[in-house]
């Protein structure tokens, strides 16, 4: 047995070329597939710590889906706004520690613009429980303005000190512009891979204040309130979009959820951000599973290429088989020779494909890290990897049977003088 | 009374679904140290005869003995193993693996035969000094012994694939048209180098050819198509 796998790994040394680029095209198409796995699951898991630290999302009544995703995501519009007073009710509840009130309803160049208070930067946390930091400036302070995300930053080509203009409305161009008060970039947040990348952070205050002279959606005609003077109306906001809350003690979740939805005075939905982001993810994640299946292809097709090469050296091979069977190889030698090389091809061709893949990651994980807020972490293999490598080992296993088979039946057909 | 090395008796084999016998054999008889020399043209059903000598075939009806022992009567692997034991075969050409060098491809009749890779090394104190002793027999000079096989002429490829055949002194070394792609000079040279190991091993030879004029040495002589009753009845037909 011993002498069969050195006599194996001797025989295919003799043809390294070919298997060479066999054991290459196996290489790349695990690394691909590792590879597409692990960007998946991070994917998924900074996906899933979009928020964090944030127990509760209040907003109207609607679908939790669809809260999550006009209060995190700043996707899609709201029904229903909440009522100032139901959120400072929300806010003096005494299991609350903290609220992050979010009001929504402009743009910016297409990024979204959330109103909100400095709470927003004390408080919001993403990923494994990742405060907000400044890449640079503070957060607003004065009435105009701004903190826009990283995204915002590059996309635009912003600096501290620049003006930009908001829009009235989600979406892009054509729509009525706040022209007439424009707001003054003081902070710029650093990267986070999250959708805060790509918002445009405002006070309360100010989108009370540019809507003074707005009604119904369009500015009121011939009425307008230059920038000086709107600190001279009552700017306290009428309503918000949805609160993200922060309790005192985890243990009050249900307690306070159930609280929320059976408000009296207007219809509220408190969802749990972790649980309503799955089913979010069970929408977004088909595409992630459709490129791991295609992934999955792509070592399918190396495995075949594999079994190809082995099969079309089998003919070369007929001598060398004779001879072994004639110094007294049996049969069964000649089958482990052959489906042995196939085995010993994919597991050189997965172990480089690991070493690759993690050469890769290690090189570009900075890049990566700062251009897409993905953590790709270096590991070497993971547990659930190790499944899906145990199911691509198991295939060869049974793929490389066939050409050990064919071998076999030659073997026997042949005896000790191949017909060629 | 001592086996006979070889002794065949009543054989015929057909091939899967062909419809006549491809041979037949009343009877044949070789003693130890017998060196028979099998003269066949091909067709003739020489290599039929090795793969039922070597155990990778089964006669239809008959029976061969090999040393006193029934092929017959034995599983595959068996067979398998009694001819990694007792029995070492050189082919008319492409008989070394190309991957091995030449001690390798010498040796590798001991790796599936425990009985002769213990033979050689009571012959030659160890495995590389047997090789190295047959290899000097059969006039392989030092400096070919650590060159690619390939590199190596036909005539020494088959000087190499004699020792394989030799190493731990088989009972039995059929040859199968060894000689057919040497010129006449190295022809008989090889043959007398063969004809020597095997005096030396009380080895018993068959020694196939085609070739008629090779047959002086041998110590005797039979016509296949003669013997094989098989081929005899088509050719009257």
């Amino acid at each position: 047995m011993k002498y069969l796998i050195s006599l194996a790994i001797r025989s295919a040394w003799n043809r390294k070329l070919t298997l060479g680029l066999t054991l290459m095209s196996i290489a790349l198409s695990i690394a691909l597939f590792i590879g597409v796995e692990r960007v998946r699951q991070d994917a998924e898991d900074s996906f899933a710590q979009s928020v964090s630290g944030t127990d509760l999302v209040v907003g109207a009544r609607t679908s939790p889906v669809q809260l999550m995703l006009y209060a995190v995501f700043h996707i899609g519009d709201a029904t229903n706004n909440i009522h100032w007073k139901t959120f400072l009710d929300i806010a003096a509840n005494p299991s609350v520690a903290w609220t992050i009130p979010v009001s929504m309803g402009d743009s910016h160049h297409g990024f979204p613009v959330v109103g909100t208070s400095t709470d927003y930067f004390a408080h919001f946390h993403y990923s494994d429980s990742q405060p907000l930091v400044f890449s640079s400036g503070k957060p607003f302070a004065g009435l105009f303005d701004a903190v826009i995300g990283a995204e915002v930053a590059e996309h635009l080509g912003y600096h501290l000190g620049d003006k930009i203009i908001l829009s009235h409305g989600m979406g892009g161009i054509g729509l009525a512009e706040h022209a007439d008060k424009p707001f003054t970039i003081t902070g710029i947040l650093a990267r986070t891979g999250t959708p805060v990348d790509r918002t445009v952070h405002v006070s309360l205050e100010a989108i009370e204040a540019i809507h003074l002279d707005w009604q119904g959606g369009a500015k009121i005609p011939g009425f307008s309130i230059p920038a000086q003077y709107v600190t001279k109306f009552d700017l306290t906001p009428k309503e918000v979009t949805a609160i993200l809350v922060g309790l005192k003690n985890r243990a009050a979740v249900f307690k306070m959820q159930r609280y929320v939805n059976e408000y009296q005075t207007e219809p509220l939905l408190a969802v749990l951000p972790g649980v309503a982001l799955d089913q979010l993810w069970q929408v977004v994640g088909i595409a992630e599973r459709a490129l791991l299946a295609v992934s999955g292809m792509v070592v399918v097709v190396g495995l075949c290429g594999l079994v190809a090469v082995i099969l079309a050296s089998l003919n070369e091979r007929r001598r060398e088989l004779a001879i072994l069977r004639s110094v007294g190889a049996r049969p069964l030698d000649v089958f482990l020779l052959l489906s042995a090389e196939g085995l010993f091809i994919t597991l050189s061709g997965t172990l480089t494909g690991l070493v690759m893949l993690t050469a890769i990651t290690a090189t570009f994980a900075p890049m990566i890290q700062s251009h897409y807020g993905l953590m790709i972490a270096p590991t070497f293999i993971s547990y659930d990897e190790l499944g899906l490598l145990g199911i691509v080992i198991g295939v060869s296993l049974l793929a490389s049977l066939a050409p050990g088979y064919s071998a076999y039946k030659l073997s026997l057909s042949d005896g000790l003088t191949p017909r060629i | 009374m001592v086996n006979p090395v070889i002794k065949i008796e009543n054989l015929a084999f057909r091939y899967p679904k062909a419809d006549s016998f491809c041979l037949d054999i009343q009877e044949l008889h070789a003693d130890a140290g017998d060196r028979i020399f099998i003269y066949g043209h091909s067709g003739s059903g020489k290599s039929t005869l090795l793969g039922l000598l070597g155990g990778v075939l089964s006669p239809e009806r008959g029976t061969i003995s090999l040393l006193g022992h029934e092929l017959a009567t034995m599983s595959s692997s068996d067979r398998d193993r009694f001819r990694a034991d007792h029995i070492g075969f050189i082919f008319q050409q492409f008989n070394l693996i190309p991957y091995l060098s030449v001690t390798d491809n010498v040796l590798l009749s001991c790796r599936f035969s425990a009985r002769r890779s213990d033979r050689a090394i009571v012959s030659g104190n160890t495995l590389q000094g047997e090789v190295a002793r047959l290899l000097d027999h059969l006039d392989i000079a030092m400096e070919l012994r650590h060159r690619p096989v390939t590199k190596l002429s036909v005539g020494q490829q088959q000087r190499v694939a004699a020792a394989r055949a030799l190493i731990g002194s088989p009972e039995i070394v059929i040859a199968d048209e060894p000689t057919s792609a040497l010129d006449a000079e190295r022809q008989k040279a090889f043959l007398d180098l063969l004809s020597r190991e095997c005096i030396a091993a009380d080895t018993t030879l068959l020694f196939v050819s085609h070739d008629r004029r090779l047959a002086s040495g041998f110590s005797r002589e039979i016509d296949l198509s003669s013997l094989n009753r098989a081929q005899a009845s088509q050719e009257a037909a």
